[in-house]
């Protein structure tokens, strides 16, 4: 950017942008490429150690595994770009898988689909409580969402009163829901594909994603730029609870199985992924695609640790340290891109 | 010229608690004519600003709009009827590109999301008339206070206002920016826009602008035709008392260099800035805002590091970086910011006044609550503090009395070197007089005191030397004598070779 005049400016557009902008796309690319780099790495090494780790039944499980958190990596995604953060996902997921395993168990002649759709509401709904707990009362979120991860789980532990709903009680067609491909990848995949291509998408193209990245960046700024903060922390909230409403639904189908204790814990598992895929815990930055990567990459360490017949104990200690590491990276990659704007400015100042 | 105002304010009062930012204030801003607003700090000029952007509602009082009465919910209320604010402080997405700072909530559509491209000629073309040279497309993190500041004044652009406030946008540009900006403001007008425009360089409100209106702690003084004024005049309603009484500096004489800072450095913050404060001294360490005079004092306290120099207290040299070897040293700071920084809102008056000391109220390994009461009670009628138990939360004092605490957590330490950062700011016209008092008997009694301040009157008033800093440099020192209005801004602003 030498003294490049607004016509120039204008024509240059794709052609020719300022150096630290340049910078700071490959370092937001590098991002999610780097993870990609060490799901690459991982399947090498566990592949050239356990060739079976390649297989198409392996990597099959690997997707499957990873399609619930994948998922719901995409709703706390929503919620921790405004600089919130969702724990209660888990417990949606336990309250809705066992609400929708419930009526497909004792009301036969409901439609599936209806029940999906009743899940995704409920869900919905519990999203709409941490909204209104965050947004509106103003109650910090690590604090709101805490509350309600337990208050969501006691009332699943009420509805259920010690009950269990097996595969048996449910229709075959929604148990094959969890199970079946379609071309070779296993539906739930496939939806949490769907999900996120569509999430992705609104969060870049639409106004109101943009908004939740200005929220997160910040809060201040966004009232006075007039965004209606209130409102939109609100619907992120109830889009990451109707998404945990949808992952229920898929764990029923997927596990067939189902008691008040599903899911319990898998939140911290969500916001791992979150981490890992270079979502700023502080809001402003990451994308759906670098959260949904680093499910794949956790279930893929899991599955590679099993392979490999290291200790599931240790397996804990080893996500745990790749957490870390994806933090120290990302500072270390802030400093970096930081110091890069700031000789940029002198350049633009000539 | 008598049409109806496009924005008033009819006799709007508002209060922050104890408080009184704004009297039953009137304005009115017409169609094709620029306004300005003056006043000193604290004045109440940004309060008004937020109450005309819809930031604040006025506890009483009228908003009116072509006439009519309105009610903005909120600044997008403000700004969808054609309100558009450039405020002091930049406030900007760090994350966010530039070009998305500018239309956030207004990104140009394409018929499948956003048009970048033309997002991307649009901001072009806005710092093509501000004459800005940045990439639309890099984020707003790292940005000089300058450019931020030229960022917001796109994006007011871009609103097409009907009104556009202006609060102190000059404050951080180059002579040449703000040529710039006039110029566009000039042509605003002639385009039939309402503008208020707040500066503290007076020049320029005589320059530009067509009527004034001026604010003395929250109320309205004057409002005037500028053509019916001189300088000299808006000053004295700016000010509105005697110096001498509000300032009631006592000559001393200077004794031992306290405070010694040699060439002290933080790359990209502030340059090779040398200067001594003597026992007995007050220096004044002026400039305008982001000139990095914060950023030296916190450096020399030790909350942040330096890059080179050095900093002596007593003959000493200081380890740098550690707030602990300054206390130890004798230095002592009173932040600028008193809420977030210089207490603990919610602990009660004399737990604030015990923490910056806490070892001398040790017994045993405990705290004695009985010192730590004993010492918070000497230091309250010492420093005149209003307060009702000495138990009650800070929180619940005024601004002015919530100073006093700072000051007492620090005094009660009997530093050798005290730092005072906008000393009194929001803090009301009593109050002001009896910290300058204060102040003055401290360095009488051979305290070396620095002050920075943003505050000409108060830098002028107060100071045996001012020191003038210029993006991040120490660029003049001028004394008593030499210290003037004039000089003092001409160095702050760079238009002076000194």
């Amino acid at each position: 950017m030498k003294a490049a005049g607004p016509l120039a400016a204008a024509a240059s557009a794709p052609a020719r942008q300022g150096g630290a902008r340049r910078l700071v796309d490959r370092v937001a690319r590098v991002r999610e490429l780097g993870i990609v780099a060490a799901l690459a790495v991982l399947f090498g090494v566990t592949g050239a150690a356990n060739p079976s780790f390649l297989s198409y039944g392996s990597i099959r499980d690997i997707l499957l595994n990873s399609a619930i958190i994948a998922l719901l990596a995409v709703g706390q995604t929503l919620v921790v770009v405004t600089r919130n953060v969702d724990l209660s996902v888990s417990s949606v997921v336990g309250l809705s898988a066992f609400g929708g395993a419930l009526v497909l168990a004792d009301r036969p002649g409901v439609p599936v689909p209806l029940v999906i759709a009743g899940c995704v509401l409920l869900g919905a709904a519990c999203g709409a409580v941490n909204g209104l707990l965050v947004g509106v009362a103003g109650v910090p979120a690590l604090v709101a969402t805490l509350g309600t991860l337990y208050a969501f789980r006691g009332v699943d532990y009420a509805w259920a009163g010690g009950r269990q709903v097996n595969a048996a009680d449910m229709p075959e067609g929604f148990l094959t829901l969890g199970t079946r491909s379609v071309l070779g990848v296993p539906l739930p995949a496939l939806v949490a594909l769907a999900v996120l291509l569509a999430v992705g998408w609104m969060l870049r193209n639409l106004r109101s994603g943009r908004e939740l990245y200005a929220i997160g960046s910040s809060p201040e700024a966004a009232v006075l730029a007039g965004i209606r903060v209130r409102r939109r922390v609100l619907t992120a909230f109830v889009a990451s609870g109707a998404l945990a409403g949808l992952a229920g639904v898929m764990w029923a189908a997927r596990f067939g199985t189902v008691d008040a204790t599903v899911a319990t814990g898998k939140e911290l598992d969500v916001i791992a992924a979150v981490v890992v895929g270079g979502v700023a815990i502080f809001g402003g930055s990451g994308s759906v695609y670098g959260a949904a990567l680093g499910a794949l990459l956790l279930a893929s360490i899991t599955s590679a640790l099993a392979v490999l017949r290291v200790d599931a104990l240790a397996q804990t200690a080893v996500n745990g340290a790749l957490l870390l590491a994806a933090i120290v990276l990302d500072r270390l990659l802030a400093l970096r891109v930081a110091a890069a704007l700031r000789r940029g400015r002198f350049r633009d100042d000539r | 010229m008598e049409e109806t105002p496009v924005l008033s304010l009819s006799q709007v009062s508002k209060a922050f608690g104890a408080v009184r930012a704004v009297r039953e204030v009137s304005l009115e801003l017409r169609a094709g004519e620029i306004h300005a607003l003056a006043g000193e700090n604290g004045a109440g000029k940004s309060t008004l600003v937020k109450i005309l952007s819809g930031v604040h509602r006025p506890d009483s009082g009228r908003v009116l709009l072509d006439g009519r009465p309105v009610e903005f919910a909120g600044p997008a209320d403000a700004q969808r009827a054609g309100v558009a604010v450039i405020y002091q402080e930049p406030t900007l997405f760090p994350d966010l590109s530039v070009m998305e700072n500018i239309f956030m909530g207004r990104q140009p559509r394409a018929r499948l999301g956003l048009d970048r491209r033309a997002m991307r000629a649009a901001t072009a073309e806005l710092f093509g008339r501000l004459g800005v040279h940045l990439d639309p497309g890099r984020p707003a993190r790292g940005l000089s206070i300058a450019d931020q500041q030229l960022v917001e004044i796109a994006k007011a652009l871009s609103l097409r206002a009907r009104v556009l406030v202006m609060d102190e946008p000059t404050a951080a540009l180059s002579g040449q920016e703000a040529e710039r900006l006039f110029g566009v403001a000039e042509a605003l007008r002639e385009q039939g826009a309402a503008l208020l425009f707040i500066s503290h360089r007076l020049e320029e409100i005589f320059r530009l602008c067509r009527r004034v209106t001026t604010l003395r702690d929250g109320a309205l003084v004057a409002a005037d035709l500028v053509a019916d004024l001189t300088p000299d005049d808006l000053v004295r309603r700016m000010v509105g008392r005697e110096l001498e009484a509000l300032f009631p500096k006592q000559d001393t004489r200077a004794g031992a260099v306290a405070l010694r800072v040699r060439r002290l450095t933080r790359e990209g913050v502030f340059t090779d800035v040398s200067f001594e404060v003597r026992r007995g001294e007050i220096v004044a360490l002026a400039g305008l805002v982001g000139a990095g005079r914060s950023e030296v004092a916190r450096a020399v306290f030790g909350i942040d590091r330096w890059d080179a120099g050095s900093v002596e207290v007593d003959g000493r040299r200081l380890r740098p970086a550690s707030p602990t070897a300054a206390m130890a040293a004798g230095l002592a700071l009173v932040p600028e910011d008193r809420r977030q920084q210089g207490l603990v809102m919610d602990l009660s008056i004399e737990r604030n006044v015990g923490l910056a000391g806490l070892a001398a109220l040790r017994r045993g390994p405990l705290i004695s609550r009985l010192a730590e009461r004993e010492r918070a009670r000497d230091w309250a009628v010492r420093l005149r503090l209003k307060f009702a138990r000495l138990s009650d939360p800070v929180g619940v004092l005024s601004g002015g009395n919530q100073q006093k605490v700072v000051l007492a957590k620090w005094l009660a330490r009997g530093p050798s070197v005290l730092i005072v950062d906008e000393p009194t700011r929001g803090i009301d016209v009593g109050t002001k007089a009896e910290v300058h008092r204060l102040l003055s008997e401290l360095a009488a009694s051979g305290v070396a005191v620095l002050m920075i301040s943003s505050e000409l009157p108060e830098v002028l008033g107060m100071a045996d030397r001012v020191l003038v800093m210029h993006e991040g440099r120490l660029v003049a020192e001028l004394d008593r004598a030499s210290a003037t209005e004039e000089s003092v801004m001409a160095a702050a602003t760079g238009r002076s070779a000194a």
